[in-house]
């Protein structure tokens, strides 16, 4: 057996009874020197990115077609920046698993994008949005790039209407946008229920361009499964030819990450079928630093799981929530009853009763735990799945009897047929049933302010990057995030890397080159010569629900300590235990679901650490202990307001904990609230 | 392939006008055939007018039926794996169907020349430099008869399909309306044609038209 | 649910492939079709048996990467996607044929995989609108006429899953292209190049080897975004231009 992480490692638990805000995670990992982010300039927030942008050094246009660049993934991030890059004359290569570039799972956003046109004069402006950013992630995002992403925001809304996206638009022709997530200015621009499909068309559309044009190499159905780092630098990469199973090198001046997030851990969420962390655990195996693992978001509205068979979540628009009431039965014995049956005095609509003022607007985090608290006191609805029935009802009666079924056809009728779709249940006659999913990670590998990682010439943009969004995401800004990395900040910070570039070509046979390539052979024979007994689906299934039930929702040192326990003998079990079948040099699902999984279990494993580290509750972190009286999230400004980076220290040892401090100038930190 | 298609439509809609002459009795129907011939006269030769037709009409079948064929060999070489199983949910007959239709009419039209122009083919025996008469007596035959109906059947459903095809590959269907029209249009002109020309043999096979 | 599958199993693209018949039971109409094909994968699993691959990513509808022919039509008996397909469409005791996409433009990778590459070089042939980042104007400086952009929206929303190729009986790709001939051509920013770009996508499709369409109709029934009919006429229409314009 060859490149099997050492599981035998079992650190001792923290014996030190931890105080208010003490460490629950010692034992668990090292400390380590802070980091800082030192590309971003000082100086008014507001200048920054002009600077930064002016410092950045020059690449000759001559030169340019000397320089490659490999950029892994193909969605908003990626494919954004594959084109402009490839516009700018640079050599790029550009790699998906899917077998087109299209099919990035950013093309599964609906809601829309945001950006501070402030065309409704409604008083938005660039420091509104990045104010409500800010406010947003809970006060753990970098003030900096946060600033940076409001002000290119609106210039993405201007390339994306010239790509030809067809942006909801009023009689009058000009854009459309709503306002949504909670804001108080309308900002975002939508494309009627899929707004991230139109605006990864556009992308893709400009990536194909350049492809016809020569500038960029496109390779689909490839998977990235090492990162080669040579003489300090990140030089290339070793991907696996998934319909040949050639394990290819690709060698180039700069490699950029662009590989979306992680949700999959969970093993059910809202991501496709094939969203991974392989691209960046690779790298983080590799030196790259990752930045808060556990800051998972989890959205409120989705339909619930009906059975074990359940292969993934589906969103439905938070915007339902604008006219549908949230409820469960008051008592146990009504939960299997039909709802149209249980009289309104035996009907608790527990938003509206604990939060009077926001009801059932409460923000994401808040309405995912109400649900969740009141399944677990075992008055959820709906089919009951490993005993326990998760789902609340969402209820449209009141707004049909208000606006009539015509009204809320024309609302939300696309919806409703889609819930109808899933559940073979009919919306506008038994109330919806929802339950929160796993949705976005705003965790990542940690950059800075160039979207460098830790390792020189490894850049890293998108959802797989942790630098905006802070602890939580609001709706609407992934897009936004995606979008403004892509277009235009790596193009911009990459050039001033570059312009110490072409490095010295590295050979094939380079030491970094030969042990990268054996290390994915290796792990390619041993999953298929394993030959145990389960498949890969049921470890990950099993995973899925660790990490949901102890790093889910809400957390607790206990459940976090235990659910390490548990992957870790899960873990060690699937290293001998599971079964792949099929060959190395042919489309084998299996087997690129194998790798996928055996990283999402060091992943977990880091998710724990880093949520057992953070004893406090900030946006979609809620730690059991740290709640106020009447059990809302309390943030510990005092200890915690920093970006936990993470070492990764070789098989066996335990993590390496960075702190970066956030340091706010322009903002001043609150605690928020929803009463 | 539209083009041509349509100035097929453009043809068999005047032929089948002039077939129906026949109702007025055979000297109606000769003075027509004798008029084609000599239309034009004297700024163009006797059967100018109808050479000119038949120049086009030739250039137009060659062209159809060369881009049927290679429209035919494209599709072909576009599946070269069948399906097992394949439903058809929203076709027509005709429209699966135009190309054995089409050959069904080519062959149709070779016996049909052989028949009445070129080789003067009378099944009864009689005489072949009467129009009118070679006319009734190839009709007076049953099975000639039958042969008719089922080509124009065919015709029938190629135009049917041929209609609003032809809208279509010229672009002129850019909204619901204009297909609905397109395709009322393909079926009005589908059953005048095809029912226009079916007229007469029947008729004659009935005995109404006679000697 | 009990069911009887017969399932076209290649194991590559040079092997010869065959239909193969298998049993799946405790199928429930809760499944979607792919999580149906799932735990008839976990089955051949145990078994010792490779399981069926076949291409599915978002599972929502949306990403186009799914997409079988069941029981002879393009992502089975609903108007959606083969990933929205749920069991509840089907009966117990039903035999259900699932064979890949057939278009020799999408050969086949493995069992009911297919490789729809000749898409993206069709977009690669002028599938786009020719604007470098950071040259764009201010969004506001061109309105679109309400009309014109759901035009537009309507054509944009095909998601690329090759199910109109699949069940035209020409093997032809007009619906797909067409569509994106439509988005583009309805929209100010998409005039410049608008000849050009019909010109090129159409010889790109037929160099492709799709077949040439006959306006048959069935992809227009297949398809699960319900692109409409229009698009091909649109297709048709600026093709004659670009070739009245000297193409
Ligand atoms: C259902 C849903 C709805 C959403 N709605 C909204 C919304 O309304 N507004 C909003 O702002 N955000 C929304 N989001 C979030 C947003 O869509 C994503 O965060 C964002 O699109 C991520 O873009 P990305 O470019 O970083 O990555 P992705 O689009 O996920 O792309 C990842 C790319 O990396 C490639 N890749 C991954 N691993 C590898 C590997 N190992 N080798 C090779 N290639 C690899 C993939 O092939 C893919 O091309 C939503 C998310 C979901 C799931
Ligand atoms: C001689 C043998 C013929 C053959 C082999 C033939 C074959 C075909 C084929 C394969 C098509 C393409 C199908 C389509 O576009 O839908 C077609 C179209 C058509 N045919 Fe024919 N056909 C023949 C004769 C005729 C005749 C005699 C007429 C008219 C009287 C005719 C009228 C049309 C029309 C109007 C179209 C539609 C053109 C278009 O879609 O652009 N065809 N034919
Ligand atoms: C029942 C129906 C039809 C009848 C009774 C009929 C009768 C005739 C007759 C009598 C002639 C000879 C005319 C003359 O030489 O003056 C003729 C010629 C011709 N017919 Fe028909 N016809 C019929 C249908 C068709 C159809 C359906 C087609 C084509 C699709 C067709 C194509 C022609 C052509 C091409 C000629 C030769 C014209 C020429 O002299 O160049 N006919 N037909
Ligand atoms: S037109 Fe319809 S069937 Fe064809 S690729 Fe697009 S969405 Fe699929
Ligand atoms: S089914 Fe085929 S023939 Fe044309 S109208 Fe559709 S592409
Ligand atoms: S898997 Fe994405 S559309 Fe079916």
């Amino acid at each position: 057996m060859t490149d099997m992480p050492d599981t035998t490692l079992t650190p001792e638990p923290s014996h030190d009874a931890p105080g208010a805000h003490g460490d629950d995670a010692v034992g668990y990992y090292r400390p380590g020197d802070p980091v800082a982010d030192a590309k971003a300039p000082d100086g008014p927030v507001a200048d920054r990115w002009n600077t930064r942008k002016f410092e950045a050094r020059l690449v000759n246009p001559s030169n340019r077609r000397k320089l490659d660049v490999i950029i892994i993934g193909t969605g908003l991030a990626g494919g954004a920046a594959a084109a402009t890059l490839g516009e700018a004359g640079y050599n790029v290569k550009s790699f998906c698993y899917q077998d087109s570039p299209r099919r990035a799972h950013s093309i599964a956003a609906q809601g829309g994008i945001n950006a501070a046109k402030n065309y409704k004069e409604d008083g938005d402006s660039v420091y509104r949005l990045f104010y409500d950013t800010v406010k947003g992630g809970d006060y753990r995002s970098r003030e900096s790039n946060v600033y940076r992403l409001s002000e290119v925001s609106a210039n993405i809304i201007d390339q994306c209407v010239a790509q030809g996206v067809p942006f909801a638009r009023e009689y009058g022709g000009l854009l459309d946008n709503r306002s949504f997530g909670g804001v108080q200015v309308s900002r975002t621009f939508y494309a009627r229920g899929q707004t991230g499909q139109q605006l990864l068309i556009g992308a893709y559309q400009a990536m194909e361009r350049q492809v016809a044009a020569g500038t960029v190499e496109q390779y689909t159905r490839h998977e990235m499964l090492e990162l080669i780092v040579a003489d300090g630098r990140a030089r290339g990469i070793i991907a696996r030819d998934m319909v040949t199973g050639e394990i290819q090198t690709h060698l180039a001046d700069v490699v950029v990450l662009a590989s979306g997030g992680y949700g999959n851990v969970f093993y059910l969420s809202t991501n496709a079928m094939g969203s991974n962390v392989t691209a960046s655990w690779r790298a983080h195996r590799k030196g790259a630093y990752f930045a808060n693992p556990c800051y998972t978001q989890i959205h409120p509205t989705c339909i619930p799981v009906s059975g074990a068979h359940q292969s993934k979540l589906t969103l439905m628009s938070e915007s339902l929530r604008n006219d549908g009431r949230i409820w469960v039965p008051k008592n146990k014995a009504d939960c299997d009853k039909d709802p149209r049956t249980i009289p309104e005095e035996d009907r608790d609509y527990y938003l509206e009763r604990i939060y009077p003022s926001f009801g059932n607007l409460v923000p994401r985090d808040i309405a995912s735990r109400g649900a969740k608290n009141v399944c677990d006191e075992g008055r959820g609805v709906g089919p009951e799945v490993d005993g326990v029935r998760r789902g609340v009802y969402l209820d449209f009666k009141d707004s049909i009897g208000r606006l009539g079924e015509d009204a809320v056809r024309e609302k939300y009728g696309n919806l409703f047929d889609m819930y109808l779709r899933i559940t073979g249940e009919n919306p506008y006659e038994v109330p919806m049933r929802i339950y929160p999913a796993v949705h976005y990670t705003m965790g990542g590998l940690w950059v800075d302010y160039d979207l460098q990682s830790s390792i020189p010439g490894l850049f890293v943009a998108g959802e797989a990057n942790f630098s905006d969004h802070g602890a939580n995401r609001l709706g609407a800004s992934a897009l936004m995030q995606g979008l403004a990395d892509g277009y235009f900040v790596l193009p911009q910070t990459i050039r001033d890397y570059l312009a110490d570039g072409p490095f010295e070509k590295i050979a094939e046979d380079h030491p970094s080159v030969v042990e990268a390539k054996k290390s994915v052979e290796d792990r390619v024979a041993h999953f298929l010569s394993t030959n145990g007994t389960r498949s890969v689906d049921s470890y990950h299934r099993e995973l899925g629900n660790i990490m949901w039930e102890y790093c889910g929702m809400e957390r607790t040192a206990d459940g976090l300590k235990k659910a390490i326990d548990l992957i870790r003998s899960l873990r060690e079990d699937f290293w001998r235990n599971v079964k792949v079948l099929g060959t190395a040099d042919s489309l084998n699902q299996s087997l690129e679901k194998a790798g996928r999984v055996a990283d999402f279990f060091e992943l977990g494993e880091l998710m724990c650490i880093d949520a057992l580290n953070r004893r406090e509750s900030c946006g979609g972190h809620f730690r059991a202990e740290s709640q106020t009286e009447d059990g809302e999230a309390l943030r510990h400004d005092d200890h915690f307001a920093y970006v936990a980076a993470w070492e990764f220290a070789g098989d066996g040892e335990l993590p390496v904990l960075h702190k970066e401090d956030l340091v706010y100038t322009a903002i001043e930190m609150k605690q928020r609230s929803y009463k | 392939m539209a083009a041509s298609g349509l100035l097929f439509i453009a043809f068999v809609l005047m032929h089948m006008y002039g077939n129906l002459k026949a109702f007025g009795g055979h000297d109606t129907y000769n003075a027509y055939a004798e008029h084609l011939r000599t239309f034009g006269e004297p700024i163009l030769p006797r059967e100018g007018l109808l050479w000119i037709l038949r120049v086009a009409l030739i250039a137009a079948l060659v062209l159809h039926v060369y881009s049927a064929f290679a429209l035919w060999h494209r599709s072909a070489k576009a599946r070269t794996t069948k399906y097992v199983m394949k439903k058809n949910l929203a076709s027509s007959l005709s429209s699966r169907t135009m190309r054995w239709g089409g050959v069904t009419i080519l062959l149709f039209v070779v016996w049909h020349l052989i028949n009445f122009t070129i080789g003067k083919v009378n099944v009864s025996g009689g005489s072949t430099n009467d129009p009118y008469n070679l006319l009734v007596d190839s009709f007076n035959s049953w099975w000639l008869t039958v042969i008719y109906l089922v080509a124009m059947l065919a015709l029938g459903m190629h135009l049917q399909h041929g209609v609003w095809s032809a809208a279509q590959t010229l672009g002129l269907t850019n909204n619901a309306r204009a297909r609905r029209n397109a395709k009322s249009l393909g079926w009005i002109l589908a059953v005048v044609i095809a029912g226009g020309f079916s007229l007469v043999p029947i008729f004659v096979l009935a005995g109404v038209i006679s000697k | 649910m009990k069911l009887t599958l017969k399932i076209w199993r290649q194991p590559d693209a040079a092997s010869k492939g065959a239909m193969h018949t298998y049993e799946v039971d405790e199928v429930t109409g809760d499944m979607s079709f792919l999580e149906m094909l799932d735990v008839l994968n976990e089955q051949l699993n145990v078994k010792g048996e490779d399981p069926v691959a076949f291409d599915s990513d978002c599972r929502e509808g949306i990403c186009g990467t799914c997409g079988l022919m069941i029981n002879g039509q393009a992502h089975g008996p609903e108007v959606t996607t083969t990933c929205q397909l749920h069991m509840r469409s089907f009966n117990d005791g039903d035999e259900i044929v699932i064979e890949p996409w057939r278009s020799d433009a999408f050969p086949v990778i493995k069992d009911l995989v297919v490789d729809r590459g000749a898409f993206d070089r069709i977009i690669q042939a002028g599938g786009f609108i020719s604007v470098n980042t950071g040259s764009a104007p201010e969004a506001h400086s061109v309105p679109v006429p309400r009309e014109d952009a759901t035009r537009a929206f309507d054509a944009a929303t095909c998601i690329g899953c090759g199910a109109c190729v699949a069940a035209c009986p020409n093997g032809s790709a007009v619906l797909f292209m067409g569509a994106k001939i439509t988005h583009l051509g309805e929209l100010p920013q998409g005039q410049p190049e608008r000849d050009d770009r019909v010109v090129s996508m159409v010889a790109q499709h037929d160099h492709e080897g799709f077949g040439g369409c006959t306006n048959i109709g069935e992809c227009v029934a297949a398809c699960p975004k319900e692109i409409p009919f229009d698009v091909i006429s649109r297709l048709n229409w600026d093709l004659h231009q670009a070739m009245r314009h000297g193409h």
